[in-house]
């Protein structure tokens, strides 16, 4: 955040910096994408390991309704720091990803049902999520504010909820 | 030290708790400690991805989301995008969140067991698995222009043109598709008289409407596949 600006002319050169330029900068850059793959990795087994040791069950169905939440905000959270570094990979991953947001039934003006609440490209839920009509500059910066501030805030609210949860609650997947 | 030389005998606890400071932390610090060295290890000799400029005058061919999204861009070739990317992973996310409240099975509380509760690991662990062979399809097995490749195949541009796809027509389609869920709904109850009543009727539907959409997805898939069938319901204003 001190290397980065998130504007499109500058992105995509200061993640070049940090990899050529900054000191430690390719060192830390690889590790939080590696990082931010093995949380993804992590949290699914988690949720494995939960569900057959059957550890959602009284006491416990409320934190697994919480770890749900986290399930989705880490995909989130991995999915809006994709577009970040402003390349061809992140461009078009987000690019095929937002484009279901226009297929969504009532809300997205490709979905079903959506002439009922008059929807058009410019009207819709996926403009309301990119700011615009194209992944442009408002996206970007929507992403990274998304990504660095709002769900990091959301996320890290639950997870304390989630450990006090698993304290008060008889320990990790273990019998009661 | 001294206050425990003065007394005699073991204090004795009543019970098996143990402080989680030292006992846990410890354990859990070193074990972040190891994940730390790994993960610095490996981003150490494997760079992070960064291809050119993004371009939008030019898409990736094949354009992919990001790997754990797969799953669903690999069920859109099976499914219009309202379902592959909306509908589908919504009711995913909500069928997650209600297995608590539809499991009352009072067994297997805390550790593993499959005798206990077949009928719920089966399920679960084919949905799991489910999700990651498609991940790996997607990820793997899809080319240019999201052609299918097998692993030994060399991803080229020249690929056989896919067989021509076709409907079902619509009253079969909606016969079809209305007797699947009927059937699955009452014949369950029929046949298994015992776990339909330990259920009772909002759980069993919940848990069989989320099982039968599950199955379901797969049976369109076979369809498609065995039968080049485009859509099992096609009407103008939603296809399904």
């Amino acid at each position: 955040m001190f290397y980065y600006v998130p504007d499109v002319n500058r992105a995509y050169a200061d993640i070049v910096d940090l990899m050529y330029v900054v000191p430690f900068g390719r060192f830390l850059r690889n590790s939080h994408r590696w990082g931010a793959h093995a949380m993804v990795i992590t949290v699914s087994v988690h949720m494995f390991r939960v569900f057959l040791t059957g550890s959602y069950k009284p006491p416990r169905q409320f934190n697994w309704v919480v770890g749900v939440i986290l399930l989705v905000l880490t995909f989130l959270l991995s999915f809006t720091g994709y577009l970040l570094p402003w390349d061809q990979l992140g461009y078009w991953a987000i690019t095929v990803g937002t484009n279901m947001a226009r297929a969504t039934p009532l809300l997205g003006h490709e979905g079903p049902f959506s002439y009922i609440l008059g929807m058009r490209p410019d009207n819709d839920i996926r403009f309301a999520l990119l700011g615009g009509t194209s992944i442009d500059a408002p996206a970007l910066l929507r992403a990274y504010v998304w990504h660095c501030i709002a769900i990091p805030v959301i996320a890290s609210a639950l997870m304390m909820v989630h450990f006090w949860r698993v304290r008060k609650d008889g320990g990790i997947s273990g019998p009661l | 030290m001294e206050v425990r030389q003065e007394k005699k005998g073991t204090i004795e606890f009543k019970d098996d708790k143990v402080f989680t400071w030292p006992t846990l932390v410890a354990k859990e610090f070193l074990a972040a400690i190891f994940v730390t060295v790994g993960l610095l290890f490996y981003s150490y000799f494997v760079d992070a991805p960064l291809r050119e400029l993004s371009n939008p005058g030019q898409a990736e061919n094949p354009a992919k989301a990001p790997w754990y999204f797969l799953g669903l861009q690999e069920a859109l070739v099976y499914f219009d995008p309202w379902y592959a990317g909306v509908v589908l992973p919504g009711i995913i996310v909500l069928g997650l969140i209600l297995i608590p409240y539809l499991d009352n099975n009072p067994k297997g509380n805390g550790y593993y067991t499959f005798k206990e509760r077949k009928f719920a690991v089966t399920t679960f662990v084919f949905g799991y698995i489910f999700w990651y062979v498609l991940i790996y399809i997607g990820t793997a097995l899809r080319g240019p222009f999201w052609a299918f490749f097998w692993p030994w195949e060399k991803w080229t541009h020249d690929f056989p043109t896919p067989p021509p796809l076709h409907d079902l027509p619509l009253p079969l389609g909606i016969i079809l598709m209305g007797g699947f869920y009927f059937a699955g709904l009452i014949l369950p109850a029929l046949v298994k008289r015992d776990f339909f009543l330990k259920l009772g009727v909002i759980r069993y539907s919940l848990t069989m409407g989320l099982l039968l959409t599950m199955i379901g997805t797969v049976i369109k898939m076979v369809f498609r596949l065995a039968f080049n069938v485009k859509y099992i319901i096609a009407t103008p204003w939603i296809n399904i």
